[in-house]
């Protein structure tokens, strides 16, 4: 007999192959902070419209989109909220936890019904500050997305489909 | 007909008048405008016209109509000249001057058999839509056809009827994203190469076609080849001042290229280097 509860079996087995054969943000990592991560994973749904995270609150989590499509939003005073970004299928969402004062930066809220992988970042956090490479390797793929983003920004930014006659 | 595309004749640089026959408003400052010609039209997808509007001057825009129709051809033109401004005052019944058709075509020959996709950023659709009307003519000589498209905001997407047709297509994607959504856009927020990571192709089989601010075409070949589309196989659409059309007066000169005569559509090893270099 396993002993690895049926719970944490599946749950194992679940981030690992996700990890493996789907999601970029896994490759190539070891197969010991796989377990460590994997551990720390559990599987979230979201209905369309729910409010993921909220500006200001604490960020305990993160999260990768399995199935569905996320927008961040920024909410101006007194004005509808505004949608800086959407994440699909595959995106890592959240980042804030990563740095103190750990709080979320933005708004998440669902457009489409939407399954997630979720990570506890409080334990995470931990297991990073007692792992020095388990925390190179995540900041090393965090960096990544940061990058890759704001270039994307960066873009968005420079308005370039004003230009063209 | 090829009206005066013969460069070794004076011919070259006489337009043919012909008679617009409908005009649509696609976006406050863009519209499309088809025009009856005398003779049956031919022309390939990415090719262009040199238009003159009489008493005005000459432009060249790209034909973004459908290539299996020989008697009307259809420009679309964005208000940024005084010439494309002329343009888009036109109203059926005027008559404007037509050379061409112009340039080397998008290679949808080359692209048979494989996958292909197609991107477009803002008014940059427009050179790509007869490519997606052959690839729709004959879908059965390509794999996967996808179609992924930015525009600044909802409200400034071309062809928005033409889209919603094409997203319910079977055999077809489409995807299209922007840079600002509104509360009423449920679609995808942000730049157009991120559409690239759930499209559906196999990068080493796939022609890629490209067209839009020169920006965007830099950062979308960057990423077709992260997605292991070959770098010859990722074509541009680039644009400079064309004057004559028939590789005579210089004018669109882009390092070695002649534009008007060896492009517009030019394979992404031909020009990455010059890309880059500001003073082109």
């Amino acid at each position: 007999m396993s002993d690895i509860a049926p719970e944490q079996s599946e749950r194992r087995r679940l981030v690992s192959d996700f990890a493996l054969e789907e999601n970029e943000f896994f490759a190539g990592m070891e197969p010991l902070h796989l377990e460590r991560i994997d551990a720390l994973a559990t599987r979230q749904h979201f209905g369309a419209g729910m409010m993921i995270f909220r500006e200001g609150e604490s960020a305990n989590s993160w999260w990768i989109i399995e199935h569905g499509d996320v927008a961040l939003q920024v909410r101006p005073h007194g004005r509808d909220a505004r949608v800086l970004q959407t994440l699909h299928q595959g995106d890592v969402l959240g980042w804030s936890w990563l740095f103190p004062p750990y709080q979320w930066a933005f708004d998440a809220t669902t457009i489409t019904s939407t399954d997630t992988l979720a990570f506890d970042a409080i334990a995470l956090r931990s297991a990073v500050d007692a792992d020095v490479a388990l925390s190179a390797d995540l900041m090393r793929r965090f960096a990544r997305i940061v990058i890759d983003r704001l270039q994307a920004t960066r873009l968005q930014l420079l308005d370039v489909y004003g230009d063209r006659g | 007909m090829a009206i005066a595309a013969d460069a070794g004749t004076v011919g070259a640089m006489v337009p043919t008048l012909v008679e617009v026959v409908d005009v649509r408003q696609d976006l406050p400052d863009t519209v499309s405008f088809d025009l009856q010609m005398p003779e049956p039209f031919e022309f390939e997808p990415g090719q262009f016209t040199m238009l003159y509007a009489p008493g005005i001057g000459e432009a060249p825009i790209s034909i973004s109509g459908d290539p299996a129709n020989h008697d009307v051809i259809t420009h679309t033109v964005r208000a940024v000249g005084k010439v494309s401004q002329a343009l888009c005052r036109l109203r059926p019944g005027d008559r404007v001057g037509v050379r061409g058709p112009y340039g080397v075509p998008w290679p949808v020959r080359v692209a048979e058999g494989g996958d292909v996709v197609l991107m477009a950023g803002g008014i940059g659709l427009a050179p790509l839509r007869p490519v997606l009307y052959h690839l729709l003519h004959h879908r059965g000589r390509y794999e996967s056809v996808v179609l992924l498209y930015g525009a600044r905001s909802p409200i400034d997407l071309l062809y928005n009827q033409e889209l919603r047709a094409w997203r319910s297509r079977y055999d077809c994607e489409v995807e299209v994203t922007v840079d600002h959504g509104g509360a009423d856009w449920h679609g995808p927020v942000g730049v157009v190469t991120k559409l690239l990571g759930r499209a559906p192709f196999d990068g080493p089989a796939t022609t890629a076609m490209v067209c839009g601010p020169e920006i965007m075409m830099r950062f979308s070949a960057r990423d077709l080849i992260k997605q292991e589309v070959a770098s010859d196989r990722v074509y541009m659409s680039m644009e400079r001042n064309m004057q004559c059309g028939v590789g005579w007066c210089g004018h669109c000169q882009f390092g070695p290229k002649i534009l008007c005569r060896d492009g517009p559509v030019l394979p992404y090893p031909a020009i990455e280097e010059l890309l880059t270099v500001n003073e082109i």
